[in-house]
Formats: structure tokens, sequence, C-alpha cells
């Protein structure tokens, strides 16, 4: 199955390479790096390379190139799925997945490669299965390891491993008990320049944090599950007793995971929280242009809007821009001609608005189209599709755990056409 | 400073040569860790096998699994050199832990050495067969290893794969299936007995295992069942023939119920998490489910695209396939193919793609309206790719054809060549539908040849005007004019196309063009490439008569001027499912190695009985949580509803018993000190020989009043009472006997069967270290059953155990009935011949069976006896050289004292102690309970906790585990 594993940064360094079979030459990713040049952006590499006697699967994510080598046949769904989850472990036991955070903890990072394939075969990817065995680097273990030489790796045989439920591991205890939900929900949408909906629907998840001791049988039940067309889960939810109650009953991970991601019935109409006006042109004869936009609350339920941000990629040809914001501030990177306004809260009474002049490279012709904004924005304490969350139990367990919900709306691909 | 360490220090000095040294503080930890960092670079270390294969014995385990990746790496290279490690491996395949087993059988199978092919044959074959699932699984993992080292071992693989198939447990299933797809995808005979169970197991096997079985069972439903939509696609094609025939022909359609239970069992995991496992069930339902259910993957996949881009990607590849075949499956998701501006490109070509497929004559107008906005787009590429998908859905859908021409026509009027260039090779491909009414256009376009740059586009304008010049007879000889003045700054595939309409001139115009024809033709004469030169003298030979000119000549206004047919503009994914979905090879539209051919329909099934197992072997007695009553597989919607019944009840009993812990908490607690009471009377009645005078004592116990706090207090002395009686029971002791040999520590309770498994009913046991009366060479385990339930449990009995050869069950007498919420305690005997394998047995309630196993810790298999200090050094002088085992340890601050010693030990193993004249040495004895094998351990303590620990037995395997067990007690 997977063969190698190269991580590469964006100027085409490979900085760490693992093989789980036979070594493969670094100079396969060449084929990749060649491709890599071509595209405009490193979003565009193609994931799926053929080269003579190997496939390239790789994926782009936290700014680093996670490169595969494959030799036959499977499914590339399964390779994307799998580097992906090496970005999160990364993610998961160092705070953030980057380069020089990679490099910093090399030999752990190694490890759990080592321990998450076997012969190109995923051995152990459960982040708790893997905590077990390479516990993860904290500042006081980091000072202890060097003073005293211990290291890392868990010295007691894990048994996450041999379990049934292998998302958990034994022995979990805790003094403060605690089982937080976050119910998030985005919003995607496509406006079009008359403020009309072309498109619109909302993509929620159930971000859980569960510090709970001991094996704790969890029930979760909402007030309008009706309202949930398309969910998946995390695979400690039983899934018959979804089907037939439309309850959440799971054993959870210890520690974050996401329980569950959701899709609102397309039945319902979407509420957009804000609206845009905006005005963009350019003249046909001077070398410039007018920009004008104004946020304003539309369906917001009564919760107050919060970062509320717009961001907008202006064409190639232009010069420079002279604007003023009401309220909030904006940065422009002329390199990559990247406007980005920061609003803050709206308030209704007085609507923020960015207005300006734009001006054009000499010479250069009217560009055809505008460019699009894309909105981004909080709701606190508002799940924009109604969705509530009724009770939690707990079962298996003695004791009285704390528990919370928290609803969040935020904008997901939230774009207006001009 | 243990051996181990020197060695990796030594190692350690070698490697901090080749970088360059760390910080002082931090040197005893990075040193050891230096040499992967070099491999994980990609840097050759090699040069530093000999040193760093020495601490392959090391007992540091992070030092030793570094030890592990090196040699892994680099023992292809070092053949020699690696085999030296073989035999710390070979011992570890032998370990009594299941996990250092597992791990050593990993590391052995990825040693890429020839040589040790046998032994991992070897290897393989025994860990097949192993009590551990988790060493199973290892088993299957090293099979495809072994395979790709030598692929003449294929036929004893084989039999493992078939026996590792039949296995039941969900952690194997994934990996012997991956196993099977590497070495024997075209063994489908061996799936047969396998299919139902790995259909049932499916939605509990890890997700990576999911996504091949699906695949493989996929591959294996196609030779196997009938097409469910034969009715349908055979109708299809009959419907061009005749209609009377189809109605005779028709067979009613029965879908095989095993086809049915695969279709049911894969669609829970169409919710999985996991992309590839949703993308796996989407393919399965796409190539296997009839016409009518495909529809539920829509859902699922359209959920994908909201993931990574890289999962988009493939995803809309497949849906683009899928969308050909069914559109109407995604017709309702249309919206959700919409396309942003901060699509990367391949996804929006992609999703077009999807756009396209899906128009028809309800959506068109919508579909238009989009494809408007994305004309404008900064993107050309993407806007190239719009345009051809406009042209696309006017062919395909005739209302729109000259909304879409107009549309098309005004862009030629755009400032971006690209764009123009795209229109008129999308106009010129409609053109060709209907050419007669749309002269206006090919006017327009001839006048575009002034400005327009793109070589693909002036050929096509050429092309067109030549194709169709009696409707522009006047601009025609025009244009050619103006090309023959810039032939030779023209790009081949342009003056290709001029030469052509010089042709095509020449024979309906001659008049007007014949000069300059020739012209053009002579300068195409001297080009420097030579299919302009060959195609300038062949059209010259056809169109110019002269004396020498064959027969052709006369065709040539036939040749030129034929009707030709109008492209058809199609889809690249037609035709593109012959692949199976989700595949890399559908991916890239090529047979990638090792893929399996998705096989055809049969046109009759094969017999269904092979798939028929014997109703012991069924798949229902391995799951547990399912009911002994139900009927099996065949008749499947009963079996869905059953498995809703059973899981609600669980959770319901779960509710009801939290709410009754908190109300009757303190009488419950009552309760079970009584019931344990109880027990120890009903296991002293088996006891009585041996302890006579116990009993008296118990019952001394039993009178007092008080009752909780004394049961515990008794509980706990039980054990040592028993040894005091025995100190009694011997002649004189030279010391003493002190109050410290008595441990206080409770017995440990081990879980046999927890609550949720057993759907109420908890069973703890706990090695009572009693003799068992009825059988002295039996181990006494104590059992205690739990029923949490809210229904009484009945008849709980052991049946069907499952033994190592030469191992014996005494089982307890069956309990006719556990009423809800009472506590029961039973004592078993076990005759584990002195090993530590685990014995396996069912435990029956009156309506399930539960596989349990029992594995004994090392030191339960032996019975303390009495030795005075004389007969101990005797008998420990006999034990010597082989069968004493020696280790120093560092004794933990808290364990340091002779009392806290002798508790430790008398814990970790069934001891007892033997007098002795030196308080610096604690010494032990104890025989095993089979075979009577002395066992004698002594501690001697040194200053600053410093101790030697020395074991001396027969049996050599008791001995060091024992030594690790104390070693550990005695460290922690």
């Amino acid at each position: 199955m997977i063969n190698s594993l190269f991580l590469i940064n964006p100027s085409g360094e490979i900085f760490l390479e693992k093989h789980w079979k036979s070594v493969v030459s670094r100079s396969v990713c060449d084929y990749f790096l060649e491709a890599k040049e071509k595209a405009l952006e490193p979003e565009d590499v193609p994931p799926v390379i053929h080269t003579p006697h190997h496939y390239l699967i790789s994926i782009y994510r936290d700014k680093l190139f996670f490169l595969s080598v494959i030799q036959t046949e499977v499914p590339p769904l399964f390779v994307i799925e799998f580097l992906h989850r090496v970005a999160e472990m990364i993610q998961d036991y160092f705070g953030e997945c980057s380069e020089t955070v990679v490099k910093d903890h090399m030999v752990m990072v190694y490890e759990l490669l080592e321990e998450m394939l076997d012969n190109g075969f995923p051995l152990a990817t459960e982040s708790n299965v893997l905590k077990e065995m390479i516990r993860p680097p904290t500042i006081l273990r980091s000072v202890v390891n060097t003073l005293t030489g211990t290291s890392n790796v868990g010295d007691t045989l894990l048994t996450g491993q041999l379990s049934t439920i292998p998302w958990r591991r034994a022995g979990v205890r805790y003094t403060n008990n605690e089982a937080y939900f976050d119910v998030v929900e985005e919003i995607d949408a496509i406006l079009d320049q008359s403020g009309t909906t072309v498109f619109a629907e909302i993509q929620g998840v159930v971000e859980a944090c569960v510090k709970l001791s001991g094996m704790p049988d969890l029930t979760l039940s909402f007030m309008n599950p009706r309202l949930l067309d398309d969910v998946s889960f995390h695979p400690c939810v039983r899934y018959k007793l979804w089907e037939s109650e439309r309850v959440l009953s799971f054993i959870p991970p210890d520690g974050n995971f996401t329980l569950m991601t959701y899709h609102v019935n397309a039945q319902n109409l979407v509420a957009i929280p804000v609206y845009v006006k905006q005005s963009i042109s350019f003249f046909e004869c001077g070398s410039d242009g007018r920009l004008d936009v104004t946020v304003g609350p539309k369906q917001t339920m009564g919760k107050t809007v919060e970062g509320v941000m717009v961001t907008v990629h202006l064409p190639k040809t232009i010069l420079s821009i002279n604007l003023t914001a009401t309220q909030g501030s904006y940065t422009y990177d002329n390199g990559t001609k990247l406007l980005v306004w920061d609003i803050g809260k709206l308030n209704p009474q007085k609507l923020p608005n960015l207005r300006g002049s734009l001006s054009l490279q000499a010479g250069a012709p009217k560009p055809e189209e505008n460019p699009s904004l894309n909105i981004d924005l909080k709701i606190q304490q508002l799940a924009i599709s109604g969705l509530k969350v009724n009770r939690l139990d707990m079962f298996g367990e003695k004791y009285k755990p704390f528990k919370g919900v928290k609803y969040i709306t935020k904008a997901g691909k939230f774009q207006v056409r001009t | 400073v243990q051996n181990s360490d020197v060695g990796y220090f030594e190692n350690c000095r070698c490697v901090v040569f080749y970088e360059q040294p760390p910080p002082a503080c931090a040197v005893r930890s990075q040193k050891r860790s230096n040499c992967e960092p070099m491999i994980a670079r990609g840097k050759n270390a090699s040069d530093l096998f000999p040193a760093v294969v020495k601490n392959v014995a090391c007992k540091n385990i992070e030092v030793k699994k570094l030890v592990y990746v090196y040699l892994v790496r680099y023992a292809e290279e070092q053949q020699d050199l690696a085999l030296l490690s073989i035999s710390t491996f070979q011992r570890g395949l032998k370990d009594p832990n299941q996990l250092i087993r597992a791990s050593a059988l990993r590391v052995l199978s990825s040693i890429r050495v020839t040589i040790i092919v046998p032994i991992m044959m070897l290897a393989i074959k025994e860990a097949a067969s192993d009590m551990s699932p988790y060493v199973r699984k290892t088993a299957a993992h090293a099979i495809p290893k072994l395979y790709s080292l030598d692929p003449e071992q294929k036929d004893c693989l084989i039999e493992v794969i078939e026996k590792l198939l039949a296995d039941k447990t969900t952690l194997v299933a994934g990996s012997v299936v991956m196993a099977f797809e590497e070495v024997c995808p075209e063994r489908i005979d061996l799936i047969h007995k396998n299919y139902r169970k790995l259909c049932n197991l499916l939605i509990d096997v890890e997700e990576w295992g999911q996504v091949v079985i699906i695949n493989m069972l996929t591959r294996y439903a196609r030779t196997q069942f009938l097409n469910p939509n034969m009715n349908e696609d055979k109708e299809e094609k009959e419907k061009k023939k005749t209609e009377a025939t189809a109605i005779v022909k028709r067979k009613p359609y029965v879908m095989d119920p095993d086809h049915r239970l695969l279709l049911r069992n894969t669609k829970p995991l169409l919710q999985s998490r996991n992309a590839a496992v949703v993308m796996a069930v989407a393919q399965l339902y796409f190539h296997l489910a009839p016409k009518a259910e495909v529809g539920v993957i829509a859902k699922a996949l359209v959920r994908l695209m909201r993931s990574h881009s890289e999962v988009q990607y493939v995803v809309l590849q497949n849906v683009a396939t899928m969308s050909i075949k069914r559109r109407g499956m995604f017709e309702p998701y249309l919206k959700s193919f919409y396309i942003r501006s901060t699509d990367p490109t391949q996804i929006k070509v992609l999703k077009l793609e999807v756009l396209t497929n899906l128009a028809n004559e309800t959506n068109i107008s919508t579909i238009l309206r989009e494809f408007q906005t994305y004309i404008k787009s900064n993107d050309k590429d993407f806007v190239a790719a719009t345009i051809q998908a406009i042209g696309r859905c006017a062919t395909n859908i005739g209302e729109v054809r000259d909304t879409c021409l107009n549309g098309l026509v005004q862009l030629l009027s755009n400032r971006d060549e690209l764009v123009v260039a795209e229109s008129v090779v999308v106009i010129k491909k409609l053109l060709q539908m209907q050419p007669e009414q749309h002269s206006d256009i090919i006017k327009h376009m001839a006048k575009l040849t002034d400005n327009i740059q793109v070589p693909m586009a002036r050929a096509s304008i050429l092309w067109l005007i030549g194709e169709y010049c009696e409707h522009v007879p006047k601009i025609a000889p025009d244009v050619l004019r103006k090309m023959a003045k810039t032939f030779t700054n023209e790009e081949d595939i342009v003056k290709l196309q001029i030469i052509n309409l010089a042709a095509k001139l020449y024979l309906t115009n001659s008049k007007q063009t014949k000069l300059l024809t020739q012209y053009v033709l002579n300068l195409a004469k001297y080009d420097q490439n030579y299919d302009i030169r060959d195609r300038a003298r062949f059209i010259r030979q056809l169109i110019v008569p002269t004396d020498k000119s064959g027969a052709l000549s006369k065709y040539a206004k036939k040749l030129f001027l034929a009707l030709k047919p109008a492209p058809v503009l199609e889809s690249p994914f037609k035709d593109r499912d012959h692949f199976q979905l989700g595949s890399l090879s559908h991916l890239l539209n090529a047979k990638a190695g090792g893929y399996q051919v998705l096989p055809d329909w049969p046109e009759a099934a094969p017999d269904p009985s092979v798939r028929n197992v014997e109703v012991k072997e069924s798949v229902r007695a391995v799951e547990t949580v399912t009911k002994k009553s139900k009927p099996r597989i065949g008749s499947s919607e009963s079996e869905s509803e059953e498995d809703d019944d059973s899981e609600s009840e669980s959770s319901e009993s779960e509710e009801e018993e939290s709410e009754e812990e908190s109300e009757e908490e303190t009488k419950k607690k009552k309760k079970v000190g009584n019931e344990r009471l109880e027990n120890t009377r009903t296991t002293d009645i088996h006891t009585h020989t041996h302890s006579e005078r116990r009993n008296t004592h118990i019952l001394n116990c039993d009178s007092q009043p008080n009752t909780i706090a004394s049961v515990q207090v008794f509980d706990t002395i039980c054990k040592p009472a028993w040894l005091y009686m025995q100190f009694l029971l011997n002649p004189p002791l030279p010391v003493s006997v002190p109050q410290t040999i008595i441990p206080s520590g409770n017995l440990k309770t081990y879980e046999l069967l927890h609550r949720i498994t057993g759907e109420g009913l908890s069973v703890e046991y706990c090695f009572s270290r009693q003799p068992f009366s009825p059988d002295p060479h039996m181990v006494a385990v104590k059992i205690q059953f739990t029923n949490s339930a809210t229904s009484e449990a009945k008849s709980l009995h052991v049946e069907d155990a499952k033994l190592q050869s030469g191992m014996r069950i005494k089982e307890f007498p069956e309990i006719e009935v556990l009423p809800a919420g009472e506590t029961i305690s039973v004592v078993m005997g076990i005759d584990f011949c002195d090993s530590t394998q685990a014995a396996n047995f069912q435990l029956c309630t009156h309506t399930r069976k539960f596989f349990v196993s029992i594995q004994p810790p090392v030191g339960e298999l032996m019975m303390p006896i009495f030795m005075t200090e004389n007969e101990f050094k005797k008998e420990q002088g006999q034990l010597m050289g082989m069968n004493e085992i020696t280790e120093k340890l560092t004794l933990e601050e808290k364990c340091q004292g002779e009392h806290a010693v002798v508790q430790r030990v008398t814990t970790a193993a069934n001891l007892s102690r033997v007098p002795c004249g030196s308080d610096k040495e604690c010494r032990f004895a104890g025989k095993t309970v089979t075979s009577g094998s002395l066992v004698l351990v002594s501690v001697v303590t040194k200053e600053d906790g410093a101790a030697q620990l020395t074991v001396n037995c027969e049996k050599m395997v008791i001995g060091t585990m024992l030594v690790k067990d104390i070693h550990q007690a005695l460290t922690q």
C-alpha cells in the first residue's frame, strides 16, 4: 500500500522521509516538484501524479506537502485520508503542524509514523492509542527527560490496540470530570450581485472535549433531531441507536474529538445573517476605479454579529488603493493583491462602510470581472439552524460530571459575487 | 549502570561523531536519538550498523524501538550483521506477553533478508494460531511482507490466509483481507465460507480494514450474484428492437439474500467520518445495488465535497463518472456543484464536468446562468473549460443550441484572446451541425483572422471557411489571400489548414484562386516541416490536373468536399465505469499495477449454497451481543430489528441502574459484604480437609456482630490466616514469625466480562490463593457475578472450554437464578499446566453465550510451602546454573525495608516466607501447582536501596517470568 512518505516544504526541500517497505529514492519527488513548478498556486498541484514506476499522491496542508509514494493499486482516498490523519496527529501532538515543529520533534514524529503504518497498511491511527505508546511532549516532561534521560516512549505495554473500543485508553482518571460540547454551524452561501441567494446551506459539527474518569457511557439527545439531514459520526457512536431513536449514544474517546458532522435539511430556508451592499466599478477611460462596500445585519435572531471580516482578491492590474473605513481597519498586501477589512462587531445603528478609489496600472485594460467578496463572521450562542441539545446523560460511572454546551455560528464558504 | 547502557553509550559515541554535539545538559537524552534523524533526513547511517545492532537486547523501550527502526531500514544492505539480531526476536516470539510476541513478529517479518524466509514462515504459521487476536492480526500483516520477499511461498501463505480468514474477531478481519488482496486476489473461493461473517463483522472492523473488505466484497459479489438491474438494462436494449419480445423474455428477478445482506450491512458506513470508507460504500452501491437504491449514496458523496480539496478532487472524479450513468441521483444536489472563485482550478473544471453531465431541459437555464458568471472569471483555464462545457450543453440539448451559439459569438469580441480562441473552436464544432443557417457567423469569424493569434483558433476558422466556402463565396478567396501573405510566419497547424483551404477553394472557385493556390503550394514545398511538404505534394498531385495525374484526381472534389459528420462532444468520463470506482485506475483512466478487474455479472448465478456454513460455526455465535434464540442470517429483516432491541435494552438497564445506585448505595454495600461472607463459607466447604481449624477461625469472625467492617478485615486476612495455620502445624520455628509476613494488600480482581458487553451481567474474578480441594493440582479462581440488569439471569454455567493441551477446568456448579441487582460468588478450579496461557471458555446464561478467558499471572501458578532455612539452602544449592536467575535492582524508596519487600513479593506471587537469620535477606518458597516444582526466591538488600533478586526454579520459563514480575513489584 503506502510505500513511503516525504514531507516537503513550499520551497521544494524534502525535510523528512519515511519508508515502510524497501527504500524509494527521493529522486522520485522530482516529478512532483516539476508539477509544483507548473502550478500557479500550491493548491493547484494535482493530488495524484503518475510517474513511470510509481504513483505519487500528495496533500497540501498547513503550508506543507505530504507526499506518499504508491506502487500498486490502492483507493486514492485511502491514502489521502491517511495523510490528513498524519497531519492531524502532528497538530494534536505538538499544537501546530509546521516545518519547524516537525524538525524539532524529528525523532518523535518518526516514531509515530513507525507506529501508524505497518508494511504500508494503517496499524494505529487513533490518537488515544498513539498517546499511550508515545506520550506527547509537555514543557515539564521535556525538562525532566533531559535531566533524567528518560523518554517519551511509554514503558507500560499498551492495551488500547487490543480492546474493542480502541479510541479510548484505559485507566483514565480526572479530579474534575467535565464534558463540553461545542455545536459549531457554518453557513456556506453564494449571493449574487443583487443580494439574492444563489446557494446556501448549513453544515454543522459537534466538537467534544470530554475529560471523564473510567468508562463513561454517554447519551446526547437533541430537541429537534429532525433538522439533521445527513450525518457522519465518530466511530464511537452507536449507529443503530441513532437510526431508531435519534440519540447519540457513545463511549467517548478521552480528550478532544469531533463527535459528529451534520448537514441541515435542505428544505429549511437558510437565514443569512448579514447583507452586503457593494459597488466596485472601473472607469473605461481613466485608470481608476471606485469601491464602496457596506455590511449590515439581516436575520440575526436578535444576536450580535461579531468578528466580521471581508476578504477581497483584487485584480492583478491594481496599482494602489486609497480607502477609508468607518469602522475597523483594513490591510492590503500589494504583492498578493489581497484586501482584508476587519470590521469586528456589527452595530445595526451605524453600519460599517469601506469606500475609496482604486488606481490601475497605467495602460492596463479595465478588469472584466469584479472580484468576489468573501465574508467571515461569528455569532456566539446561536446555532443558526435552530438545533438545540436537549440533555446529556451518563451511565456506567457514579460521579456527577460537569456538563456544558456552547453554540457558535460561523460563516463557512460565504461568497458574495459582484 | 546497567549492562545495556554501556552498549548504547558506545553507540552514542559513534553517532555523536556524525552529528554536531548537542548542548551539555541534553547530552544523555539527545545522543541515543541522533541516529534516527539521520535516517529521517535521508542520510546514510549504515556505517553504524554493528554498534546499533548490539543494542537490540537493550531494556530501554525507546532505544529498543529506535534500534528496530534502524535495523529494518538497513538490514537489506547488511544482511550478515542483521542475522545477529534474529535470535532476539525468536525469543520474543515465545514471550508470554501478547504485545511483545506481536512486536517481535512485526520486526522479524520486516527484515528483508532472504535467508530468514523459513524462520519467518514458521513464525507466521505459529502466530496465526496464537491465542491473542492481536498477534494473529500481526501475522496477517506479515503475510504480504513475506510474499514480496519470496513469492515462492505463495502456496504456504494461502494456507495461512485461509486459516486467518476463518477468524472471528474484528481485529483480524481487515488485515487478513488485505493480505488476501495482495497475495491471492484470484482465489475468490476462499471467501465463500467467510462471506456472511465478513458482512456481519464489517461495521465493527477498524475503518481502514473496512475499505479493503468492501472493495473485495464488491468484486466477490460481481462474480456470485445476478445483476439486479438486468431487466431494466435488457429493456433498454430491447426497446430498440421490439417491445413485444421484451415482455416475453423478462424473467422475474429475485435478489439473493446474501446480496441483500451485503447491501444492508454496508449502508450504515455511509455515515463514516472516513472519506475512504464512504467512497468504498458508494462504489459498492453503484456497482451492485438495484437502480432504485443507488440514490442513497448521493447525499454522502455530496457531504464529502465539504472536505479537503484533495478529497473533493477524488470524489468529483467519481461523481463525474457516476453522473453520466445515473444522472437523476445527483440532480437534487445541483447547487452543491456551483463553483466558488476560491476553488483550485482542477476542482473548478471537475465541477463544471459534473454540472454539464447534470444539465437537462429543465435545469439548463439555471446552469447557463451560472456559466455566464464563470466566463467572467480571471482564471483563464477555467473560462476555456466553461466554454467547452457550454458547447457540450448546446449539442446535448437542442432547445438551447441557438442561445448558446449566440452567447459564444458574443464572446468572440472578448478582449482575452484565449477566450476568443476557445469560443472559435467550440463554435466550429457547433456550426458543423447546421452550417446553412449561420453564414453570418462564419463571416464574422472570417474577420477575426486579422486579430486572433492563437493557432488552434486560426486553424479552426480556416477550416470552417474552407468547408463552407459555398456559403461565403466572396470572403473565402480574400481570406486565402491574406493567409498566403503570412504563410511563412504561421504555425504548422495553421499552415496545414491554409493548404487545405487553398485546395478546397481551387476545387470550387478555381478561377479566382488558382494562382493563390499555386503560390501557397510552392511555399509549402520548401517548408521546413516534412508533414507540410508531404501534404503540399499530395494535394498538388490530387487537384492540379496534369498528364501524369492518376485516376484519383477525378474524385478530388468528393474527397475534399464530402459531407463530414458533426463531432460528438462527449464527456471524458464516459465509460470510465468499467474501472472499479474509487480506484486509482479509475482516477488515472489507466490500469494501475495490481488492479483487479471488476468482473461482469454472470449470466446465471453460481450455486449460492457454497456460502452456507454449519450452524455451530455460524456468525451468530461470534457476536456475543446477539441473542441465542435468533434465527440464522437468511431471513434478514427480523435480524436488524432484534439488534436494535438488544442495544436499547442494554441502555435502558444502565439508566435504571445508575438511578438506583445513588439511592441504594449504602444498602448494597451491606449486601455485598454479606455475600462475600457467604462465599467464603461455600469455598470453605470445599477446602475442609486442608483447613479444618481455619473454619473455626472464620466462624469466630462470623459471630462478630458488626457486619461491613469486620467482613472486609476478614477478607484480607483469610489467606494469611491459612498460612498462619501452616506455620502452626509445622514444627518449631527458629525465629518467631513476624507479623509483617502477612500481606495486607487485597487480592487483585480482574474483569472477566464488562457490564456493557455482558448486557448488565458483569463478572469479575480473582485468584483466591486457597487450595482447590477437589483437585490439588488446580488453581482456585473465585468468580463473582453481579447482575445489574433489570431482569434476572438464569442458569449461569460454563460451556465449551477451549483449552491448550493438558489444561483442565473444574467448572463451578450451575447457578440457577441470579436476581436483578444481586451478586454471587463461586469458585472454579483450573489446571493451567504451569503456563500462563489463558483458559478460554464460554460463559452461558439462559439467553447468551460470552467468550471469556482467564489468564493467570505467573505468581498465581504456585502455592506456598514451608521450609526451614537449612532446607532452603540445600534446595537452592541443587538448583544452580541454568535454573538460577539473578537480577540486580534498585528498590524504590517506599519499598526499602523488610516489611515492604515481603509484602510486595507475596502480593506478586503466592509464596510463603522462609525464616532467615539475616535481616538483609528475605527468602520465600513455594511450588508450582501442577507439577510441584520448587520455586525459591531470595531478595538480598544492600545500602542505598540496591538489591539482588535470585530465583531458583526447575522450570526456567516460570523462573524468568517470576523474576520479571517480582522485579516490577519491587521497583514500582
